[in-house]
């Protein structure tokens, strides 16, 4: 178990490309455990990217991803397995598997990697539901028969059934009715303080940023252009940074008008 | 009685954990001590209060001590997400719920067939519009379907008729030089693959192919909602989609079947003239005088038919895929099945009409 504010997930000078085209170049970036760090940028900065290469799902042409102090990169399948036990990912559309329900979706991850009684499996998936904020009568349908917003939370769901130390979530709240998407940052804090979580969350939501973000990484120029709390953020004058954070949503958000 | 649980309250020994409490269960005044837990996950919070409502709804008494605030808080935080028991679900009978299930899959399987006459229905509604407008055709895309269908099936579809050709000639040599008959070897080949096989078995190779393909191409676009994207934008479906296909079937499949025909008889000629010393000007010879032309035009008369019921059974499971990738899946292996299944069928009911009406 790594202690609070141990930088958990270091990448070192990051380089991804799809054929000629550069994602990121030199990127570098830290997520201490415990925290929430949104990572926001423009579209087509490779946020969705940068999430995936963490994750193994994209291999990096050149630098290093280091997880609980391990080489994502260069290290044995075995020890890969065991840290990807201890994340969980929640993708944009939920991902749900559509041939499974979303009792059975949740049960996967606990039926692959744990030996729990089927009954014990049952409950926790159900409560896993229940704590993302699904109705009891979702448990047994199939995800073609939930609408967006309860597609993400039953992946959200998922991501959570084996209790991670890290999840990983990509637009957790795009898509969301304002009232859902509040609903959802209140639950990500809520477990976020009380399981201890270290949340990696790529947004565009500035009501996000501003309710939950411990700190915040900007992808520009294909690295992480800066990083620091919301206030930092608002003395950056590099311009889309800037545009970002006094735009008129942000005002809309209430960033930057406390002071 | 005290349990004092201490450690990892985490998914990953949760098994273990209930073995150690399971002693307790059974107690009416259990003290729960957790001040030696250093961690705790929602699965072992889960656990903690599981065992306590068992324990209360048996009328027991469990008080949980020790905690820290961190764990008060998840352990409130699960207590509220935990959904209610609901007693809703009806225990089945075996019996009867085998006997509803095959009343629900016959009524189900009679309502697709009449799904299907609609959509036919649709279809030729459709047609005749184009007839009487014929500048609503889209003849790029009747081209397009009819190389697909057509022309890039040539290959596989000579290929086909010519062995089938050759196994026939092989296997009626066996028989027939048991009799001295080698000569009828060119009415057996001539009948059964200009009336039935030629064209049979192209139309099962066009269902698999472009029946398939129909299914896969129309489903994928209903799935990412293009073709609710085409009927806001004022097209029809119908027209667009289902009408070049269905057209450029019923061109090219009685083509295909002519192909097949050809080369099914080269195929047993071939093999006739190697197996039985059966020339080639002896097998035209005897083919033009024994062979009557309407063997051939009862073949190809079942052409367009089956054509019809690939193209609509094609066209129509893939106008039925849901939102989901399994359904894609399903309904395609669906209609490939469902067309092959349907065209043995008007086979069979042509071989009836034909002996009938006496062709």
């Amino acid at each position: 178990m790594a202690n609070q504010g141990d930088a958990i997930i270091q990448v070192r000078g990051l380089r991804t490309q799809f054929g000629d085209h550069v994602v990121h170049d030199g990127l570098d970036l830290d997520v201490n455990c415990g925290e929430v760090l949104g990572v926001v940028g423009g579209s087509g900065t490779g946020k969705s990217v940068l999430l995936r290469a963490i994750v193994g799902l994209v291999q990096p042409k050149a630098g290093s991803v280091n997880v609980f102090g391990t080489d994502m990169l260069h290290t044995s399948d075995e020890k890969r397995q065991q840290i990807e036990r201890r994340w969980g990912v929640m993708f944009q559309d939920g991902a749900l598997f559509s041939s499974l329900t979303v009792r059975e979706n949740v049960e996967v991850p606990m039926r692959e990697q744990t030996d729990l009684s089927a009954r014990t499996r049952r409950a926790l998936a159900e409560l896993k539901i229940s704590m993302v904020g699904l109705p009891p009568n979702a448990c047994d349908k199939y995800p073609s028969e939930l609408s967006g917003g309860m597609r993400k939370r039953a992946g959200l769901a998922r991501a959570l059934a084996l209790d991670p130390e890290i999840v990983f979530l990509d637009e957790p709240t795009a898509g969301l009715d304002p009232i859902g998407a509040s609903a959802f940052d209140a639950l990500i804090k809520k477990l976020q303080t009380t399981l201890g979580l270290t949340v990696f969350l790529v947004t565009h939501d500035l009501d996000t940023l501003h309710a939950i973000c411990d700190r915040i990484a900007v992808l520009a120029e294909k690295r992480v252009f800066v990083t620091g709390t919301m206030k930092d953020m608002l003395k950056v004058d590099q311009p889309w940074v800037h545009e970002y954070f006094h735009g008129p949503r942000a005002r809309a958000a209430g960033i930057g008008t406390e002071d | 009685m005290d349990v004092h649980l201490s450690g990892r309250l985490a998914v990953a020994r949760l098994e273990e954990l209930r073995a150690q409490i399971s002693a307790a269960m059974k107690e009416p005044d259990v003290v729960l001590d957790l001040s030696a837990v250093d961690y705790m996950d929602t699965a072992g919070a889960w656990l903690v209060i599981d065992m306590q409502t068992a324990i209360q709804e048996r009328g027991g008494r469990c008080n949980i001590s020790g905690t820290s605030k961190v764990h008060d808080e998840l352990l409130e935080v699960v207590r509220q997400s935990i959904p209610q028991k609901d007693d809703t679900a009806k225990p089945k009978d075996g019996f009867l719920d085998w006997v509803e299930t095959i009343g629900r899959k016959t009524w189900s399987g009679v309502n697709a067939l009449i799904e299907i006459l609609g959509f036919l229905g649709l279809v030729v509604a459709r047609l005749g519009t184009v007839i009487i407008h014929p500048r609503r055709l889209r003849l790029t895309s009747v081209v397009h379907h009819l190389q697909e269908i057509g022309l890039n099936a040539v290959p596989i579809v000579s290929l086909m008729a010519f062995l089938i050709g050759v196994v026939m000639a092989f296997q009626g040599a066996v028989q027939l030089r048991q009799f001295g008959a080698e000569v009828f070897v060119v009415d057996l080949i001539a009948i059964s693959v200009l009336r039935e096989l030629g064209i049979l078995l192209t139309a099962i190779i066009v269902a698999g192919r472009s029946g398939a393909a129909f299914t896969a191409a129309i489903g994928s676009m209903k799935m990412r909602e293009e073709i609710d994207a085409m009927q806001t934008l004022g097209l029809d479906p119908i027209e667009v989609l289902v009408l070049p296909r269905l057209l450029a079937l019923i061109i090219a499949l009685p083509l295909l079947g002519f192909v097949a025909d050809v080369m099914g008889l080269l195929g047993g000629a071939m093999m006739a003239w190697i197996e039985l010393d059966v020339s080639p000007g002896m097998f035209r010879t005897r083919l033009y005088d024994s062979v009557d032309v309407w063997h051939y035009a009862v073949g190809l008369i079942k052409a367009p038919f089956f054509a019809i019921i690939i193209g609509i059974v094609g066209c129509y499971e893939g106008m039925k895929v849901g939102g989901d990738a399994a359904s894609l899946g399903r309904l395609t292996s669906t209609s490939v099945v469902l067309s092959i299944f349907l065209v043995i069928v008007a086979d069979a009911m042509f071989s009836v009409f034909f002996a009938v009406i006496g062709v």
